[in-house]
């Protein structure tokens, strides 16, 4: 009787795989609604983003930010916090990144690690400001990193337009120097190393989360926080660290943007990728290994959502309807819960 | 036909768990039937599956000589049957008769219609005799009239059959006595009921039949004019159980607790702890008797650093530690069992392995000095306490969530005991556990009081507090209001004195009370 085993918690990966397939389902009503043949249009997504080495090597470089992101939101989740502000951690985390990069002379193995840290920083402080604010105020997190993600904008804004200019007719910084840019891994693609970071960072989180005992910590102060006081844990203490880590990770996604992809810091660059965090986190249940398949399902999506809207007479706005579709019937859990009529575990 | 419901071989396999294991319970029309047995023997499992939460793996189920299947609890409720949970279901926010008629098609246009929903309420508790204020809120409620709206609400939508799990766990003595009335009314109206408790003696109080469970297995069923105390707690436990604690005279040694003047508020700002001097020695346990809620939680809290104390000292060996963190006074080798085993004490969704360490996780071996988790040390950790607290089922990756309520309370148990703290405060220390468990547990507080220990123990059980306690304090209003050795003792003195009396005034028994 005394097993180690932990049994595999396949309603847990269950849910989520359905939740997609319900999605595709409703998103070929639409795809009938403009007239075409919704098998069609779904086998151009699928060869889009994944048919040949090329697409699949989009579809990576679409989701290595989102794995970040994916990670930040799940990280502090894991703490108990709701962390919207990934966007604002990551703009901050993108200008530190760019900041080293474009200022410093200095060999490429101490200009990209310190470019990348850097990268980090600049989110872990944006990220633990909320974190203070909560522990020390009571603040609602929600609140803070919304306010937050604001004045992270307008203030690289400034950044990038006033003293850090690149003195060009564009709102962005001077280059990186090369020394500190991410090596591209499969040309034309902008595929670049990152993604190895991204994987690191999603094994960095699991370990500390269920191998350490900060992670025991943390997610006590999640799932039941005056227990976790009572376990003599320090409950302020861990709400500041979670958010600390969960903007590293969301910086690292600006870094990577930055020194994989732009080469500079360019006003406003991200396409959401912090909000697109909170879908991956809730698709990917939370957890490490979950928000990497939700981010590559996610960053095939959008790889192929542009040769469909080419191809066919589907526009490429039906990808936001399919991903908005995910997250609604992940979120409707229960509903799918008892369709399988899973109910029991509940 | 006199069977309201029948249930017959029914069989109920969790992953890894056979919690019911051929079951046969029958309910007469207007009987209260009880259902006993040791903590995961499957007692609520069998009510979940006829109140349709949970689905048997078999056997049959027939209400009112009808063959019935109850998917889920609409079909039970359609079916006349009504379950009231240890933890409520009540929206705390909106009142009574708010609560009694939610979810009840009771509209004026869109609007719920409120005069009727009062009038509705008023009828019932009439004719029920259950008395209520159908305009207060949830939340001004005490636990006992919090309890009754949930039977209010269950009779509302029809209920002929009553289930009640553990209905007794929660309230404090009196409450118990208006419940026993309220379901003997209820059994003159025609109900049927079903009583889930681990107190034999209110088996014998008030049920007509007694169904005993063990292991998932039914012992057996028997009429409760022919049974009692001992023999009802033999088929329950499967062997000879003491119900009195054997234990030496205290030898008591130092002072370990010195509590000076203690003043505690909630964070209302109300005063709960007023000016409070304790001192508990090591080697005897100190028993606090009160009604819950005259400071008793504060004056535990305070000690284990988890409320400021707004006024005087506290001290362990001397020490002064007010307004320590938690952290430090477990270090210092203080030890609680808290008296909300899910709001303290365990972290419902870690492993019983992982709440285990819950406080412990900092120190060797549970962590390599990196602060890498030791899983091994962990894992034997919690085998070796499984087995010596008897923690069902001995599986130590089981969720807590998903143990019996009084398992859930050894886990607890065992994790504090283990670290033979030099002062133990027990609160509640066994509500909600099998008498099997109580047994033990009052064993092992008995254990870490001879070996050296400095015990305070806080229990609403007169029971307990008589049999553990070396010294008997009793707490009034925020106020200790007098300190008593043992032999002074007697059940009547210490109600006298919980409900406000004074030692001076006390006037001895006036003939109808009862020696222990
Ligand atoms: N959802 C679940 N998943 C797995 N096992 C469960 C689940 N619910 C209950 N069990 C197991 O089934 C057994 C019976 O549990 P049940 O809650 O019915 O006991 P009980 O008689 O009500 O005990 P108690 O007196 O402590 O409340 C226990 O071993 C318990 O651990
Ligand atoms: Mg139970």
């Amino acid at each position: 009787m005394k097993t180690k085993l932990k049994a595999f918690p396949w309603q847990e990966v269950l849910i989520p795989i359905v939740a997609v397939f319900l999605a595709l389902l409703v998103g070929s009503g639409f795809i009938l609604l403009v007239g075409e043949n919704p098998l069609m249009a779904y086998s151009v997504l699928f060869r889009e983003s994944l048919g040949s080495t090329k697409n699949i090597a989009t579809t990576l470089q679409r989701a290595t930010p989102l794995i970040f992101t994916g990670l930040a939101v799940a990280f502090a989740f894991r703490g108990g916090l709701f962390n919207i502000g990934a966007e604002g951690q990551l703009y901050i985390g993108a200008f530190a990144a760019a900041w080293v990069g474009f200022t410093f002379d200095l060999p490429r193995l101490i200009h990209l690690p310190l470019a990348v840290f850097a990268g980090m920083v600049g989110g872990a402080l944006w990220g633990a400001i909320p974190g203070y604010l909560k522990a020390k105020l009571g603040v609602h997190e929600v609140i803070n990193t919304i306010m937050l993600n604001f004045i992270a904008l307008f203030l690289t804004d400034w950044l990038a337009t006033g003293p850090f200019h690149g003195g060009t007719w564009v709102p962005e910084t001077a280059r990186i120097k090369s020394t500190a840019a991410l090596a591209r891994l499969y040309p034309p693609t902008r595929l670049n190393t990152g993604i190895y970071l991204a994987l690191v960072a999603a094994l960095v989180a699991y370990l500390i989360l269920w191998k350490t005992k900060r992670g025991y910590e943390l997610r006590a102060v999640g799932l039941n926080p005056t227990a976790a006081e009572y376990g003599g844990i320090n409950v302020a203490r861990n709400t500041v660290i979670a958010m600390a880590l969960s903007g590293a990770l969301a910086g690292l996604a600006g870094t990577e943007q930055i020194l994989g992809l732009h080469n500079r810091f360019i006003l406003r660059f991200s396409p959401d990728l912090g909000f697109m965090g909170i879908a991956v986190a809730l698709l990917g249940k939370n957890h490490p290994v979950g928000v990497v398949f939700a981010a590559v399902l996610f960053g095939a999506l959008q790889s192929g959502s542009a040769a469909m809207d080419r191809l066919t007479a589907v526009p490429r706005e039906l990808i936001t309807i399919i991903q908005a579709l995910i997250i609604f019937f992940v979120a409707a859990e229960y509903l799918i819960r008892k369709m399988l009529r899973l109910k029991e575990e509940a | 036909m006199n069977k309201v419901l029948e249930m017959r071989g029914i069989i109920k396999q969790f992953p890894r768990v056979l919690a019911n294991d051929q079951i046969d319970f029958d309910l007469n029309y207007g009987e209260i039937h009880a259902l006993v047995g040791e903590n995961g023997s499957g007692k609520s499992t069998l009510m979940n599956i006829l109140y349709g939460l949970y689905q048997s793996d078999g056997g049959e189920i027939l209400v009112r000589g009808n063959p019935v299947q109850i998917t889920e609890p609409r079909v039970a409720i359609d079916l006349k049957i009504g379950m009231v949970f240890q933890h409520f279901m009540l929206v705390e926010p909106l009142t009574v008769a708010e609560n009694i008629v939610l979810g009840s098609e009771l509209r004026k246009g869109p609007f719920l219609d409120y005069k009727q929903a009062v009038a509705d309420v008023e009828r019932l508790s009439k004719e029920y005799g259950l008395k209520i204020d159908p305009h207060a809120k949830i939340s001004d409620l005490s636990v006992g009239l919090q309890q009754r709206v949930e039977i209010l609400k269950a009779l509302y939508r029809g209920a002929e059959i009553l289930i009640l799990d553990e209905p007794t766990a929660v309230l404090t003595p009196q409450e118990v006595d208006d419940l026993i009335e309220v379901l003997k009314t209820l059994r003159a109206k025609g109900t049927s009921i079903v009583f889930i408790t681990h107190k034999i003696r209110e088996v014998l109080a008030v049920s007509d039949r007694v169904t005993v469970l063990r292991r998932g297995k039914k012992v057996g069923t028997k009429a409760t004019k022919d049974t009692n105390e001992q023999d009802l707690a033999e088929m329950m436990v499967g062997r000879v159980v003491l119900l009195r604690v054997n234990k030496e005279p205290a030898q008591p040694g130092s002072d370990v607790l010195e509590v000076k003047n203690l003043s505690v508020k909630d964070p209302f700002g109300n005063l709960r702890v007023n000016g409070v001097d304790l001192t508990v020695r090591s080697g005897e346990v100190l028993g606090i008797a009160g009604v819950e809620g005259n400071g008793q939680s504060e004056l535990v809290e305070a000690i284990a650093g988890l409320q400021r104390a707004e006024q005087g000292t506290i001290s362990l060996n001397g020490v002064d530690i007010t307004n320590w963190s938690p952290l430090k006074i477990r270090e210092a080798g203080f030890g609680l069992v808290p008296e909300d085993r899910h709001r303290r004490g365990l972290v419902l969704d870690y492993s019983v392995a992982d709440n285990l360490i819950l406080g412990l996780h900092g120190k060797t071996p549970f962590v390599h000095h990196v602060g890498l988790r030791h899983e091994a040390a962990i894992q034997a950790n919690a085998e070796h306490l499984v087995e010596e607290y008897d923690i069902r089922p001995s599986l130590p990756h089981q969720l807590a969530k998903r143990l019996s309520g009084g398992n859930q309370q050894k886990v607890v148990v065992a994790r504090e005991f283990t670290q033979n703290p030099k002062l133990l405060i027990c609160a509640q220390p066994t509500r909600g556990v099998d008498i099997g468990a109580i047994e033990f547990i009052h064993q092992q507080v008995i254990k870490q009081r001879d070996q050296g220990a400095a015990v305070l123990l806080v229990s609403a059980e007169l029971d307990e507090v008589l049999s553990l306690s070396d010294r008997v304090a009793v707490m009034y209003n925020g106020k200790i209001v007098s300190i008593m050795s043992a032999e002074e003792v007697t059940e009547h003195k210490l109600g006298y004195l919980m409900l406000g009396g004074r030692l001076e005034d006390y006037q001895g028994e006036g003939g109808n009370g009862h020696e222990n």
